[in-house]
């Protein structure tokens, strides 16, 4: 309004009480605007090629995998633990569920394969593992005491060997076919379901934002102003269908298309074409990370988790059975292990001994960065897969411009120190913990 | 028995609302508690002195359920009770304020309110507005300046700590309140609130025990004082009986002066 007479002066104060009236976590915004300036600088050096949607779709299902557990390491940080055993334990649960999908269901049970029961079963088997291995690393930690780095340090050599050992060491595949479409590019919606999953989303979006300004307003609270409540939804609503829009323009290669035709005995029509739309695998971390923003947030379980992680005696005292806690977050950290397994052995379309490699590096890294304070009680679901996604950009943006491979490791290695750097930074100057 | 030794100090016939007898905790080869016995009355507050490590703080852990004595006995309106977990104390509408306040910084003033006793919607989620609501409204009689309720602790001043722990302690309708050190952290005005609102809540029939340095202080708000040494009780005196130098002598010679006469 009054640009013209203080330019200088008005325009970082316009912004700031712009923020102030959208109530944006600062923190969050820092990480996006971090985000968009490396994929801006790697489509520059690119040439336009790290910003297509083959690319971006690409880019989002190699981040599901490290990004599930991801959701659950923050759970585990902010409790003070830290779990070191998830790419053995992915290892694990992929080896059983390999095992249940070609061996146990289709010979031992004679199902015979591609029996359609099989995918759901071997699903259900690898949750089961995973939720028991995880339960048992939080019952070591939390009712016999054993620091979790040692609990979770020994789980990465004993799970990754069980695997090994359950498998003779042999790659277990070709897996179900069903159970392949949780793996990224064999398992899309396509276009239309993709626009009907991204106009339920957006309404949800907005219906959510809305209805917590309407329980605000009735219990006499102070809420935002109309005009920023009504920004941040249509901004929401923008970025869910701009992101379906991506993912639908990535069109099936007319090769693949011309398999899928003369499968089905058919000839493809002149002109034919069709976009992937949203994988499956992506849909299925939307819906974990869902879940665990509601427990981490409106659940009496998560309130437990961050309380236990600012503080512990007080949790204690407060009448929190703080052992039974540290199980129950290990056991989530296991089930999304599992589930993690699926998508990444369904992408690779076999299960291999080092499936979930150095996982565990990437899974904390990406809690990290995301914002998790390793001195426990804070962290958030989304900043850890945003961290992924951060994470999964900076290694195939560097893959793609051609950098060498032990540079690659440097510079994520270097970004990680940085990123704890800048956190603690933030957290003075804000004068947060 | 207990009822017989005390009766100088209750009203006639009634029974104490908390009683310990010779209550005991060793932390390996210390005595920490050593067979202390004590009572506390509706509408009484009980002072409880002595040096640091003289065993108070270790006593009202016992009787608030974070340690767990190795013999004694704890009775609750005469009823014999079994007190193993903070979760057991809340059950017999225990509540303690204790020294350190045990808030979780990281939370807001609402969460730590609730912490452990949250409301829930019918299905199962947290109901944070009304939560909100209680707390504002509690808020506003212990201390109508405060208004951070949405700030993590962490961000509060000593004092806006201090009131949020004392909030947790009385909203749950407490019938005995055990408050360590309630004053050590607060400004002369805020104390004197404190006062206020330890006699308010004695009006109410609530059976108070105080720990606190400040001699005078006790004198002032206490019905009663009971001094411990070395994790043994000294000797409860009813404040009208003694002097601030009985106390004195007692806190630091371990002597009862009117037991000695």
């Amino acid at each position: 309004m009054t640009d013209t007479a203080a330019p200088a002066g008005a325009t970082p104060k316009a912004k700031k009480s712009l923020f102030k009236a959208l109530e944006i976590d600062t923190r969050l915004l820092g990480m996006i605007g971090a985000f968009v300036v490396l994929c801006l600088v790697f489509n520059v050096v690119t040439d336009g090629r790290f910003l297509t949607p083959r690319n971006i779709f690409n880019l989002t299902i190699q981040t599901v995998s490290v990004a599930i557990m991801a959701t659950g390491m923050v759970f585990v940080i902010v409790t003070r633990n830290i779990d070191l055993s998830v790419g053995s334990l992915l290892a694990a649960c992929s080896a059983v569920m390999a095992m249940t999908q070609t061996w146990l269901l289709p010979d031992v049970l004679g199902l015979g394969l591609g029996h359609p029961i099989i995918w759901l079963v071997a699903i259900v088997v690898g949750l089961v593992v995973g939720t028991a291995i995880g339960a048992f690393q939080g019952f070591l930690v939390g009712y016999l005491s054993i620091p979790a780095f040692i609990v979770t340090l020994g789980g990465l050599l004993v799970w990754r060997n069980v695997a090994w050992y359950l498998t003779a060491g042999q790659t277990i595949g070709p897996l179900d076919a069903t159970f392949m479409k949780f793996g990224g590019i064999n398992g899309t919606l396509g276009t239309d379901a993709s626009w009907a999953v991204a106009a339920v989303a957006a309404v949800a979006a907005v219906a959510v934002i809305f209805m917590a300004r309407r329980s605000k307003l009735a219990h006499g609270f102070p809420v935002k102003p109309l005009w920023a409540e009504g920004l941040l939804a249509l901004v929401a609503a923008g970025a869910i269908v701009g992101f379906i829009a991506i993912l639908n323009a990535y069109d099936v290669p007319i090769g693949r298309l011309r398999r899928i035709f003369e499968a089905r005995g058919q000839e493809i029509p002149e002109g034919f074409s069709m976009g992937y739309g949203l994988p499956v695998s992506v849909l299925v971390l939307i819906a974990i990370a869902v879940a665990m923003t509601v427990i981490a947030r409106r659940t009496r379980l998560g309130r437990y988790i961050f309380a236990t992680g600012g503080n512990p005696d007080a949790a204690e005292l407060s009448g929190i059975n703080t052992r039974l806690l540290t199980v129950k977050v290990f056991a989530i950290m296991g089930a999304l292990c599992a589930l993690s397994a699926v998508v990444a052995s369904a992408r690779l379309a076999n299960h291999s001994n080092d499936i979930g490699t150095l996982d565990e590096l990437r899974v904390i890294a990406a809690a990290v960065i995301g914002g998790t304070a390793l001195s426990g009680g804070i962290g958030t679901i989304y900043g850890a897969i945003l961290g992924a996604l951060i994470m999964q950009s900076l290694q195939s943006g560097m893959a793609m411009v051609g950098v060498d491979a032990p540079l690659q490791n440097i510079v994520v290695g270097s970004v990680l120190v940085l990123a704890v750097l800048i956190d603690i930074q933030y957290r003075k100057r804000t004068g947060g913990k | 028995m207990a009822a017989t030794m005390d009766a100088e100090h209750a009203s006639p016939g009634a029974t104490p609302l908390v009683e310990m007898d010779g209550i005991r905790l060793a932390f390996g080869g210390v005595h920490a508690v050593d067979g202390v016995s004590l009572t506390l009355h509706a509408g009484e507050v009980l002072g409880l002195l002595g040096h640091n490590g003289a065993g108070k703080s270790t006593l009202i852990k016992i009787l608030s359920g974070a340690y767990r004595m190795d013999s004694g006995t704890i009775r609750i309106n005469g009823e014999a009770v079994k007190i193993e977990s903070p979760r057991d104390s809340r059950r017999y509408n225990i509540e303690t304020i204790y020294q350190t306040l045990a808030l979780a910084d990281n939370l807001d003033a609402t969460a730590n309110l609730f912490l452990g006793r949250e409301l829930v919607t019918p299905l199962g989620l947290m109901n944070d507005a009304k939560m909100e609501a209680e707390t504002r409204k509690i808020m506003a009689r212990l201390n109508p300046n405060f208004k951070r309720l949405s700030e993590p602790v962490s961000a509060l001043s000593g004092g806006q700590r201090q009131s949020v722990a004392i909030a947790r302690a009385v909203y749950f309708n407490a019938k005995i309140l055990i408050m360590d050190e309630p004053t050590a952290a607060l400004g002369v005005h805020e104390t004197q609130m404190v006062a206020e609102l330890i006699e308010e809540l004695k009006k109410q029939g609530l059976g108070i025990i105080l720990i606190s340095h400040d001699t005078r202080e006790m004198m002032e708000l206490c019905d009663r004082v009971a001094v411990m040494k070395n994790g043994q009780l000294v000797g409860t005196e009813r404040v009208e009986d003694v002097t601030e130098d009985d106390i004195l002598s007692m806190i630091i010679l371990g002597k009862n002066p009117r037991a000695a006469v």
